[in-house]
């Protein structure tokens, strides 16, 4: 998903900063917030951020387009923290990748950002949020959450592409979707087993928070108590 | 406690293990990097006029010192995961030996062993 140094053409990269700056310097702000009344958060917040850092350097291949490309990671953290403050931490995994592995860039920052750590982490919080209020199983619907969060990433950085590039160099809304399948062929289509394979690891890490550290999640209102107490005496 | 999910999660990994070995060894794809497929696509839509508006001010040399930045990325993280999660697990545990009755503990926590 990362859009390369350079591959956005003016306007779009200042565009895309304009959006994410807001929601960072928000995140920034709820973060500091939150450490400072519960300090106690501060080891699952290094967790959420270094399950980032594992699945976004973990370049895996994909079947269905042959080629490769990594999962995010950032589904974990909008559950528990909520989007703004993984826009935060997905801010500090790009950054890493943009300065030291020439992967994404700082003119793209904007733009991967927003894909990375805005939009996949809503649609992972909203799902979630759905999801459990419809009763279902709690790994279950974490699964969904994550690799729906995923996929939507890589929806979006094709979106940010078809708009930057769409055919004829006019953006005309038939010049857009004709990029727009052009570019979610190769970004969506390659996420799909991917996605399915980040939603698995991250219920999967959910299972061990809330078995060693289940406390911390109900204060936060992440999950029920009664929901800890079901999980654990029948599937955890 | 159960490892219901554990083998699930293994089954998933499996599958998508299997498939890649099967496609890689019937077809020629080339599993190279979607990022750098889009630079194609970008080249197809503009017929090769766009010209990149900024450079990376590094780049790692060579594939080596690129694998071993991605490398340390997975182990930082992996790290500070398993730190963390065992130092929960280790503390839990043996709060439940010595019958510890933490302040701001949910019953959960100590009926489930």
């Amino acid at each position: 998903m990362h859009i390369m140094e350079g591959f956005l053409p003016t306007p779009w990269w200042q565009v895309w900063f304009a959006v994410s700056i807001p929601v960072i310097l928000y995140g920034i702000y709820k973060m500091n917030k939150l450490v400072n009344e519960k300090r106690e958060i501060l080891p699952l917040l290094a967790v959420a951020g270094a399950f980032v850092f594992v699945l976004s350097s973990l370049k895996l291949p994909s079947m269905v387009t042959g080629s490769c490309s990594h999962p995010t990671g950032t589904g974990v953290a909008a559950i528990i923290f909520g989007p703004a403050i993984s826009a935060v931490l997905g801010t500090i995994v790009l950054l890493y990748q943009a300065l030291f592995l020439a992967h994404g860039g700082l003119t793209t920052l904007g733009a991967n950002v927003f894909s990375m750590g805005i939009v996949g982490p809503v649609v992972a919080y909203l799902v979630y949020k759905a999801g459990m209020k419809a009763n279902i199983n709690f790994f279950v619907v974490v699964f969904l959450a994550t690799a729906l969060g995923d996929w939507a990433t890589y929806v979006t950085t094709s979106v940010e592409l078809a708009l930057a590039f769409p055919a004829g160099d006019v953006l005309t809304f038939a010049g857009f979707m004709s990029s727009l399948g052009k570019f979610a062929g190769i970004f969506a289509l390659t996420q799909v087993p991917l996605a399915i394979v980040e939603g698995a690891v991250s219920a999967l890490l959910f299972k061990y928070v809330v078995n060693v550290k289940s406390d911390i999640l109900v204060e936060m209102k992440v999950i029920e108590d009664k929901v800890v107490k079901k999980l654990r005496g029948t599937s955890a | 406690m159960s490892r219901k999910l554990e083998l699930i999660v293994l089954a998933i990994i499996l599958i998508f293990t299997a498939h890649f070995i099967y496609m890689s060894s019937t077809t020629d794809a080339e599993f190279g990097g979607a990022d750098g497929e889009a630079e194609g696509v970008i080249n197809e839509i503009t017929g090769g006029t766009y010209e990149p508006n900024a450079e990376p001010f590094w780049e790692p040399p060579s594939g080596e010192i690129e694998s071993l930045l991605f490398g340390l990325q997975a182990a930082i993280g992996a790290g500070i995961i398993g730190y963390f999660l065992g130092y929960y697990n280790a503390k839990k545990n043996y709060e439940n030996e010595l019958g510890y009755k933490g302040k701001n503990k949910s019953e959960g926590d100590r009926q489930s062993l």
